[in-house]
């Protein structure tokens, strides 16, 4: 039995103070990311997701070169990208991935030339590994509170504005003749994604942020009906990839005689995408006998459906 | 500026930014730009996974940006494309974090693939660019009428027979022969400024898709051929012009957009193409 369980967690696993660090971390982004990423996913938001969490990054390596916090730069870049989106069109479909795709582009500019100035003042070296892909195991401890607390504000924003954001989410014709504010819920919840998709960024790099954003979400609304159970299901299952990914790669050191750990975030995303394809084979049979989930992934609000 | 050194860099250029205007052109046209992000950014995953076998960066890219879109095909089916091109690309710059762990690739390498190096450009790279190029370029022109279908109008393109799902598959091939060929000249990200910020700009001008194209070839060339300039004058990066400058010329055709719809007459009919 003892052996069993130091072939699971490997010896000094529990008593490391960076995977305590990055378990809690992790945890807390990957609740948070679950909660937005629902709402993303069915609004058809991914590639906005995945937008801000490039813009951030962006803001953070302008942050470094200004030498102000990274934090102010993530979340403060993010959060401007979200309102230049918001502003261009992100309200029709097709508007909207162009409008997301020039913020982008711009923003990629940016980084591309903040980079090189960091680099030529030679302050920093991996930056721009960094800033692609992340890690989770350089978060330091220090940074914890703020996450929560930035965080909390994110899911609080989105609690507030549940059945306003549910409505347009479904159909945002019968929102508006409901008076719901179609377009300030719309806002509201883009600065709501830039605040969590900067946070997560900085806490666990840019991969892991998309990755923690869509995954469980997509794979959540594969398996359930409604959409609270969707938001339940996400958080287990963005938290439960993040720990077992957390388990692997602390493990993976121990596997060969090379000890050369693999990446966290391979193997946080590889469960999650494994989590995804198995959850398509779950649902493919009962769904099919069973009426279709009651917020179909697929379920674009009738005035959006523009020629896709 | 028109130095020795510097000529393969101005050819290069002169063929990339064509493929990208006339790519591009379809790529806003059809509301993919989130693939059109995702396939190059991906492919640079396969240019770590080369380094490591020892490979050339060229088989990776050209492997990884097929895998990707076929990827973001299959997932596509049974789910909706932003999410399946989503993780798609997760999955691909995992792959490429855990090639890199086992590399010893260099910093400036990474930077270089992720953000171009036109200066680095061989001559012995040249063919390989302009052959897939001509492909890339050929490919639009035959797949013209039904992609043309499928992007406007698909329940009409349905009904003379164009299988959406093909088409959306060769698309998405092409897009990733575009990236293949693009990625170690102009960078794995910003390609995709060139692919959106040129056609998007040209759209907002004009609705008639030959003329679109032509001007999104067009503003593609001005922007590359001003970035080089710029990027060889100032020593700034070159992503960096590309990037500022495809926003630019977007927010100047809707600012002429804008200004026409002001004008007396209302703007021409134009809600099927512009959806």
């Amino acid at each position: 039995m003892h052996q069993v369980w130091t072939w699971v967690f490997e010896p000094g696993l529990f008593a490391s103070a960076p995977v305590r660090v990055a378990a809690v971390t992790g945890g807390v982004v990957a609740i948070v990311s679950a909660v937005t990423g629902v709402f993303t996913v069915m609004r058809g938001q991914s590639f906005g997701g995945h937008a801000l969490g490039d813009v951030s990054a962006a803001g953070g390596s302008g942050a470094l070169l200004a030498g102000l916090n990274p934090l102010v730069g993530f979340v403060g870049l993010g959060i401007a990208g979200a309102g230049v989106m918001d502003m261009i069109g992100v309200r029709r479909v097709r508007g909207r991935d162009l409008a997301t795709g020039v913020v982008l582009g711009a923003a990629i500019g940016l980084s591309a030339l903040f980079l090189y100035l960091e680099a030529s003042s030679g302050a920093t070296t991996g930056a721009p590994a960094q800033i692609l892909f992340g890690s989770i195991f350089t978060v330091t401890s220090s940074t914890i509170p703020t996450v929560i607390a930035l965080s909390a504000v994110a899911l609080a924003a989105i609690a507030v504005a549940w059945r306003p954001l549910l409505l347009t989410t479904v159909s945002t014709d019968i929102a508006a003749a409901r008076g719901t504010r179609v377009r300030l819920t719309g806002l509201l919840f883009m600065l709501a994604l830039a605040v969590s998709v900067g946070l997560s960024s900085l806490a666990v790099g840019a991969i892991l942020s998309t990755a923690l954003l869509i995954g469980p979400a997509a794979t959540a609304l594969r398996l359930t009906r409604t959409v609270a159970w969707a938001v339940v299901a996400a958080c287990l299952i963005g938290v439960g990839s993040t720990w077992l990914g957390i388990l692997l790669a602390y493990d993976s050191y121990y596997w060969g005689a090379s000890h050369q750990g693999l990446p966290v975030s391979f193997f946080i995303v590889a469960v999650i995408f494994a989590g995804y394809l198995l959850s398509g084979l779950l649902a493919a049979r009962p769904a099919a006998r069973r009426r279709p989930p009651v917020a179909p992934p697929a379920a674009a609000p009738a005035s959006e459906r523009v020629a896709a | 500026m028109f130095a020795a050194f510097m000529m393969n860099t101005w050819i290069v250029a002169t063929i990339v930014a064509p493929v990208a205007g006339v790519v591009g052109f379809f790529v806003v046209l059809r509301g993919s730009a989130f693939p059109a992000h995702a396939i190059p950014k991906g492919a640079f995953a396969g240019a770590a996974g080369a380094s490591l076998l020892g490979i050339s960066t060229l088989i990776g890219l050209a492997v990884f940006s097929l895998l990707g879109a076929l990827g973001i095909g299959a997932l596509g089916r049974r789910a909706r494309q932003d999410v399946a091109t989503a993780l798609a690309l997760v999955m691909m710059l995992a792959l490429g974090a855990a090639f890199l762990s086992r590399t010893t690739e260099y910093e400036p390498q990474i930077y270089s693939l992720l953000f171009g190096e036109v200066l680095g450009v061989s001559t012995t790279e040249l063919l390989p660019v302009a052959v897939l190029g001509v492909i890339c370029v050929a490919a639009v022109m035959v797949l013209y009428r039904p992609l043309m279908l499928s992007s406007v109008v698909p329940e009409i393109g349905e009904a003379k027979g164009v299988r959406s799902h093909r088409i959306e598959m060769c698309f998405l091939v092409v897009v990733a022969l575009a990236t293949a060929m693009t990625v170690p000249v102009v960078g794995a990200l910003l390609i995709f400024s060139l692919m959106i910020g040129p056609p998007a700009a040209a759209r907002s001008i004009t609705s008639r898709p030959w003329a679109a194209m032509l001007l999104s070839v067009a503003i593609a060339l001005v922007t590359v051929w001003a970035s080089i300039a710029a990027s060889y004058l100032y020593n700034w990066p070159i992503g960096f012009f590309v990037g500022a400058l495809g926003a630019l010329s977007y927010g100047a055709g809707r600012a002429w957009a804008a200004g026409r719809a002001r004008a007396v007459r209302p703007p021409a009919i134009q809600p099927l193409t512009q959806g």
